[in-house]
């Protein structure tokens, strides 16, 4: 920038431009680099001012400080170097406002489950279930000040199987779908229309896909069948779109010299899938599942309508009603165990919620060490 | 002799191998059709009782429009709210990982935001009903005294905070992840050229993403909008732990409204007979309701794609 204006000075000189020429906006003042932060500093002390006389509140104060800024810095990049840079700096600090506020109700999220989170957090939480904790035992432990009893071992294991049978499911479809669209399919009229129609699938809203087991093994096994595999065909309509999409971007960028060369040898076709394609893709199919699983994991919605709610451990995801973590969580607050006494209960959701962030976020991580461990080796 | 038994052995066994696993493959997409179709058709065969009852039988007793009418016009208040917030400020954390952060901080930004979008929608209900509800009390005090003419914030308001604005919000924060993240890598595929001659034209920074970055990311913005209205359109859990329902009210700080997925999560548990046909009938409508945004998102992008290689 300082290059051009100098070039411009250099112009002006050797050939006198008429006076009546308007000035270049580029050779215009800048404002010196003590302004902005000097505005910043003035305008959190006017902020704080403002929001005093209202009764001092932490986000009055940050929303005073935010738009006093925003007027003074935009109005004073305006008038030192003119209106496009204002504008300019105007829609910058939006967009610095934008992502901090972005990032508030995350950091607000998980400052939450973790201070209400980790007092609920033992080993009695861990491996003791919901059987025969009552509103009255919740009573007694908050009238003698004793340990919150009962925990979400049912829960976690509910949660468990169900993801895993839901994962067995949909693998299998998911993997086979995508082997189809990428090697049999081609860009065929069949191939075009399950593209199409797995991604209006991704849009499937939580609660139908649980809506549909609900109804289809509701007419095959008669009414209000609720069980653990009902709640895996659920979360299965949901995870199938997302282990099909993956799964096709990997095999998409498996190089095609590599199955020619496999065809050269002879081998078969289904066998250069299974030995060739596959192996090459598998770091990225196997971090598309993980993220998969990690997605369906906190799936509340369809458990509420599939498997019901137990306060027992139950194993068995083809008979009885189960509990997952989020069904859990949601039940702990929405009907305490104790009316009167809700604390117990509250710090049991909140427990089981930072067990399921944390295994959300394993999983997250996991899915990212996948990718990058068993990376395919790049040639040359 | 052994060699040719040997390879015809394995050609048989190879060929027979390749039916297999092809028809496999076919039989796994025609699979996904068919789930698609079954879930349209189990939807409505469990559903049909409800439009056959008498009207009168239906929650309500005014038929099953009047009773659904209410909750649809709540779904797509809630979704409205949420793309007013979540639209601008995603757009804006979009623009500024592709374009101003500093290149070697823009990607941990970007898991960052991405990590919004895997905290479970549970954990923002409860996020939503104890910490959001409480803290947006004053504000909706100071909402209901200034603004209060407007009938969107006529007073008085919820004392606990637990309205349709709160819905919003939470939903907002929910959706705003996906919005970031389709768009930035919209934003991030504009040509690099136009970005350059824009700026060497002497554009300012926004200029230049006036000119040559939001012009080319148009219909990606669209269908990350759309898709972004599809997931707030059907979900459940924050509005179900957030809203304390009640009838259709146009005011968005007192409680209640309602949404379908929230009508169906709250009341399906214990619904029987007519209820719980009325109940699939209502999800019926949603998936109905979404199946036709998701649909016109993925024409959108379907149709930009074909244009954006080119550059």
């Amino acid at each position: 920038m300082s290059a051009m204006t100098t070039s411009e000075r250099s112009n002006t000189t050797t050939q006198p431009t008429p006076p009546s020429r308007k000035r270049n906006s580029l050779a215009k003042g800048k404002l010196p680099k003590w302004a902005i932060p000097a505005i910043a500093g003035g305008s959190i002390i006017l902020g704080a001012a403002g929001s005093t006389l209202t009764g001092f509140h932490v986000a009055s104060f940050a929303i005073y400080s935010a738009v006093i800024f925003l007027i003074a810095a935009s109005v004073a990049t305006t008038v030192v170097e003119g209106k496009r840079r204002g504008k300019n700096a105007t829609w910058t600090y939006l967009i610095y406002a934008s992502f901090i506020l972005a990032l508030i109700p995350l950091a607000s999220v998980l400052y939450t489950v973790l201070e209400k989170g980790l007092p609920g957090m033992n080993m009695h939480f861990l491996f003791s279930s919901m059987n025969g904790v009552t509103g009255a035992v919740d009573n007694q432990t908050v009238e003698n000040g004793t340990p919150v009893l009962g925990g979400a071992y049912h829960a976690l294991m509910g949660t468990l199987l169900i993801t895993l049978w839901a994962t067995v499911i949909s693998v299998p479809v998911g993997m086979l779908t995508a082997i189809y669209l990428v090697e049999y399919g081609k860009n065929g009229p069949l191939a075009r229309a399950i593209t199409f129609f797995v991604d209006v699938m991704t849009g499937i809203p939580s609660i139908v896909a649980g809506l549909f087991a609900a109804a289809f093994f509701g007419l095959i096994l008669g009414p209000n069948s609720r069980m653990g595999i009902v709640a895996a065909v659920a979360l299965s309509v949901l995870m199938i779109p997302t282990v099909v999409r993956s799964t096709e971007e990997m095999l998409k960028i498996v190089p095609n010299e590599l199955r020619e060369a496999s065809y050269a040898l002879g081998v078969r076709r289904w066998r250069t899938i299974l030995k060739v394609v596959i192996p090459t893709a598998i770091s990225g199919i196997a971090s598309g599942v993980t993220l998969a699983i990690a997605r369906v994991i906190g799936e509340t919605a369809p458990i509420l309508v599939t498997a019901g709610i137990a306060s027992n451990i139950n194993l068995n995801v083809f008979a009885n009603w189960m509990s997952t973590l989020p069904t859990f969580i949601y039940y702990q607050i929405m009907t305490p165990t104790s009316p009167t006494n809700v604390d117990p209960s509250i710090q049991r959701a909140w427990a089981a919620a930072l067990l399921l962030i944390l295994m959300v976020m394993a999983l997250n991580l996991a899915a990212r060490l996948i990718a990058k461990l068993f990376a395919p080796k790049k040639g040359r | 002799m052994t060699t040719n038994a040997l390879t015809s052995k394995s050609s048989t066994s190879g060929r027979a191998g390749d039916k297999i696993f092809s028809g496999a493959a076919l039989g796994a997409g025609v699979l996904i059709l068919i789930t698609l179709f079954a879930v349209a058709v189990f939807l409505l065969i469990q559903a049909l009782p409800t439009f056959l009852a008498d009207p009168a039988d239906i929650s309500g007793g005014a038929g099953f429009f009047s009773y659904i009418a209410p909750i649809i016009v709540g779904t797509v208040v809630a979704a409205a709210i949420a793309l007013l917030i979540a639209t601008p400020v995603g757009l804006g954390v979009a623009l500024f990982i592709s374009h101003l952060a500093p290149r070697r901080i823009a990607g941990p930004l970007g898991y960052v935001i991405d990590l919004l979008a895997a905290i479970p929608s549970v954990i923002y209900g409860a996020w939503g009903y104890m910490v959001l509800a409480p803290a947006l009390v004053p504000g909706y005090d100071w909402l209901a005294t200034n603004l209060g003419f407007i009938p969107i914030f006529e007073g008085p308001a919820s004392q606990t905070g637990k309205t349709m604005l709160t819905a919003g919000i939470v939903l907002a924060v929910m959706v705003l992840p996906i919005i970031t993240s389709l768009s930035r890598e919209i934003f991030l595929q504009t040509p690099k050229l136009h970005e350059e001659a824009a700026l060497a034209l002497g554009a300012t920074r926004w200029e230049m993403i006036t000119t040559a970055v939001l012009p080319f990311a148009r219909p990606g913005i669209i269908s990350a909008t759309m898709l972004g209205l599809g997931r707030a359109l059907g979900e459940t859990m924050a509005v179900a732990l957030v809203l304390s329902t009640g009838n259709l009210i146009p005011s968005l700080i007192k409680s209640g409204n309602q949404t379908i997925a929230a009508e169906i999560a709250l009341n399906f548990p214990e619904a029987f007979g007519l209820r719980l046909a009325e109940l699939i009938a209502a999800g019926l409508v949603l998936f109905l309701i979404t199946l036709v945004v998701n649909m016109i998102a993925r024409a959108i992008i379907a149709r930009h794609k074909e244009f954006s290689g080119a550059n």
